[in-house]
């Protein structure tokens, strides 16, 4: 499906590397198959052993999966980054003030932009929130904001995950896997390091302490417990933070304060980067079953006496459907024109979109609106014509629920499969960290790569594997060493 | 330290000290089986080793006799038994993988490995030499266990509480160990010191390793008030309850200091190891050694409660 348009980031297999990749092609194309195979096998052996620790948290020794990586790495000329990081700064800003606008005063409702049933009606709207106003007045502190590319300037959102986007501890075991397997390659290229990560996590989750607390805030991480398939990510987090990893039994909240339970008596929680959902939070606001949560956390929360990273409600933003409105919001609350462009989406619920949609099925990708994963979809050109009439029917019956997108012919780079060296679809989640005194970006992300010929979908659990990021310090050459004259094959227009 | 933190912790330790002791009583069972019965005595071993495993009325629920066969498997992995080692090993690990960063790499591999390999076995199939083999086994994970914490913790409050766990369940242990033997060993007919015991004192101390250190220290014959001395009141030896309780307390001290408060387990602690103190093993074992332990045993349980209460919840 990735036709002969897709474009690649190294400049395909065999053809001149464009300049980012200079090095690396070079390197890659000398590698003896030998010393290839060594290193793919030392990279597996080092991931099983993370994968130990990650398998000791995996209930059946069955459930337990390492994701496969690529030892080919995916790179960042520093220009282009510095253009994703401003793109990704704004579009972060504008959801902050979107979703602070959605639990406020609802502006961008009253301006007509983007239609008020589809805030109220959204499963992730919290009523609650319109009483509440988190810390600092942000809400999504950690954003993960996934990117696609269709050729050297074309980057375009497909997705911002505003809730509790994971993924950021395969960014560091990526980087530390390929600074133990090459180092040569990292004394030729200069490449930011993503290692601070943990750092500027820690400092962003202290600057958005409650105005109330005394001295120098607690954080704490908040997680379901081992069973949950993050739950390594977790106790990554917390224990390369060196702050308590807590489950929701360790917490309790008196005087509407929130307190741990520590050897030494009682300790006031100031900041939670919780990672379990809204719905889980607290069993006296929201799902009285709940035994993950911890009661009365909301009534702390609404006196002020306690940040949750992220801010209840914030899922209201990462709905495909409002997804679709983000051009605009950007708009309406940066007042400039959005760097990082949306993917033309067409929305089911307007008519006109769905006779579009209905009618052009088989070349689009069709996705629920609150969907994730990668499920629930239609990918319209790998379809059977039953399956496009079966989807098409549960489009019918509920447009509501349906968004629409062109397949996109999203870029590649060369990854080691079964056959050799080639071409696979990528994608790119960096991490987008809004604390009360700036913003903070890792230089890089979590590149996720479909590993299945021709296959669009990136989703580990759809045979996705990983790369690790590289953005570069300084640009290179235009052209292969020693030349001075623009090199004419290279088309990087400033467009 | 969060107490969850610190709750599994101790209990982790626990764990592993007592999948030890399961495989020590069944040890000493297996060594006093194979001897004829003109020197071990008329007294069932497999009945005494549940007794000293506390589990008689849960075993007699689903079994009619204390069989060698039934017992072992029973102690080993039954499957109505709550405490058997396999779930010792079992139960240590769960703990071990919830505080993961709390512990160090080593010590969750010897965890991890042990129970890969115990889900493996099949113990149906166990001969006596298969049995023996599986026993120091279980033993040795014990030891690299204990020998992985004291070799790569930081000595803070998380290495604390593994020892408390660890030295209260040996004290219980020890005391259980001592007070079944004393009260089979001494039917009321038979005179205390008769010729009949040796066998048994001798595979007792045997199985807490102690059959050597004994004739270092007492250079003489094994005498069972000397035997209960020496697992009483030796502080040079590593199993006796002196020696344990002198770790608590001073763990105890430790984890005061560090928090800045003593609390009732400090009290309670020393209270126990003053009277160890001032106990002296002939009196002891003449006065009665049953009543002695039995008074042991439920200090030891009041003092892993009043550590649970003032530090684990």
């Amino acid at each position: 499906m990735a036709g002969p348009a897709a474009f690649d980031e190294m400049g395909g297999i065999d053809a001149p590397p464009r300049p980012a990749y200079a090095e690396i092609a070079a390197w890659f194309r000398e590698a003896s198959p030998d010393m290839i195979a060594n290193r793919k096998a030392e990279a597996e052996a080092f991931f099983r052993r993370i994968g130990i620790t990650f398998a000791v948290y995996g209930d059946e020794e069955g459930a337990e999966r390492i994701i496969p990586f690529d030892i080919l790495p995916r790179i960042l000329s520093a220009t282009e980054w510095q253009r994703l990081a401003e793109g990704l700064e704004q579009r972060v800003q504008a959801l902050n003030a979107f979703i602070g606008d959605v639990y406020g005063a609802r502006e961008i409702v009253r301006a007509g932009i983007v239609p008020e049933d589809l805030i109220l009606a959204n499963p992730a709207f919290r009523p609650e929130m319109t009483r509440i106003r988190p810390a600092k007045g942000l809400y999504c502190h950690v954003a993960g904001i996934d990117l696609v590319r269709t050729g050297p300037e074309c980057f375009h959102v497909l997705e911002d995950n505003c809730r509790t986007p994971s993924g950021v501890s395969y960014m560091m075991e990526n980087r530390e896997a390929m600074l133990r397997l090459f180092p040569e390659l990292f004394s030729k290229l200069r490449v930011k390091p993503v290692d601070q990560y943990p750092e500027d996590l820690h400092a962003t989750l202290r600057s958005l302490a409650p105005a109330t607390s005394p001295g120098e805030p607690t954080v704490v991480v908040l997680t379901p417990g081992p069973y949950n398939s993050a739950y390594y990510e977790h106790s990554f987090l917390a224990d390369r933070m060196g702050v308590e990893l807590v489950e929701g039994r360790d917490l309790f909240v008196r005087g509407n304060i929130v307190y741990m339970r520590t050897t030494e008596g009682p300790q006031r929680v100031d900041v939670i980067y919780r990672r379990i959902d809204d719905e889980y939070l607290d069993p006296l606001a929201f799902r009285p079953d709940s035994t993950l949560g911890v009661p009365g956390l909301m009534s702390a929360y609404k006196a002020g006496n306690v940040t949750l990273t992220n801010a209840v409600g914030t899922g209201v933003a990462d709905d495909k459907a409002i997804y679709s409105y983000m051009p605009e919001i950007v708009r309406f609350f940066t007042g400039r024109d959005p760097i990082l462009a949306n993917v033309e989406t067409w929305r089911c619920r307007e008519p006109a979109a769905l006779d579009h949609v209905l009618a052009n099925l088989a070349k689009l990708v069709v996705k629920e609106v609150n969907g994730s994963g990668g499920y629930g979809m239609l990918v319209g050109p790998h379809a059977t014509r039953a399956q496009c009439e079966a989807f098409a029917a549960k489009i019918r019956a509920n447009p509501e629920n349906y968004i629409a997108q062109p397949t996109l012919a999203l870029s590649t780079v060369p990854a080691y499969v079964e056959e050799g060296l080639a071409p696979r679809h990528v994608d790119l989640r960096p991490f987008v960290l809004t604390g009360a005194d700036r913003v903070r970006i890792v230089p890089g992300g979590l590149t996720r790569v479909a590993l299945k010929k021709g296959s669009l979908v990136v989703n580990s659990s759809q045979g996705g594997g990983t790369k690790d990021t590289w953005v570069l310090e300084t640009d290179p050459p235009e052209a292969g060493p020693g030349a001075d004259a623009p090199a004419p094959a290279q088309n990087q227009t400033n467009g | 330290m969060l107490a969850r933190t610190a709750d599994n912790l101790y209990w982790l330790s626990r764990y592993v000290e007592r999948a030890e002791s399961l495989a020590r009583i069944l040890d000493v069972a297996l060594r006093l089986a194979t001897l004829p019965s003109a020197y071990a005595g008329t007294s069932n071993e497999w009945e005494s080793a549940i007794a000293t495993a506390t589990c008689r009325d849960l075993f007699y629920e689903t079994h009619a006799e204390a069989t060698q066969a039934a017992v072992t498997r029973f102690l080993i992995a039954g499957p109505t038994n709550p405490s058997s080692i396999r779930t010792c090993i079992e139960t240590a690990r769960n703990n071990a993988r919830a505080v993961r960063t709390a512990i160090t790499t080593e010590m969750w591999e010897i965890l991890n490995e042990a129970w890969n390999d115990i889900k493996r076995l099949k113990f149906e199939s166990l001969n006596s030499k298969d049995l023996a083999r599986f026993l120091a086994y279980v033993r040795e994970v014990s030891l690299r266990f204990d020998g992985a914490a004291y070799r790569t913790m930081l000595r803070t409050d998380h290495f604390w509480f593994q020892r408390l766990g660890m030295f209260v369940e040996r004290a219980d242990t020890t005391a259980r160990l001592l007070d079944v033997k004393y009260h089979v060993l001494l039917p009321e007919a038979e005179p205390v010191g008769g010729g009949l015991d040796y066998f048994q004192w001798s595979a007792l101390l045997r199985a807490v390793s102690a059959l050597n250190s004994y004739h270092l220290i007492y250079r003489q014959g094994i005498k069972p008030w000397l035997v209960a001395d020496f697992l009483i009141l030796k502080p040079e030896q590593p199993r006796s309850l002196i020696f344990s309780y002198e770790n608590l307390n001073r763990v105890l001290d430790l984890l005061a200091d560090r928090y800045g408060r003593q609390g009732p387990s400090q009290r309670l602690a020393w209270q126990i190891y003053a009277g160890l103190q001032n106990q002296d093993g002939d009196t002891l074992f003449q006065t009665g050694l049953h009543e002695f332990l039995g008074q042991f045993i439920a200090d030891n349980n009041r003092l892993g409660l009043a550590i649970s209460e003032q530090y684990l919840q």
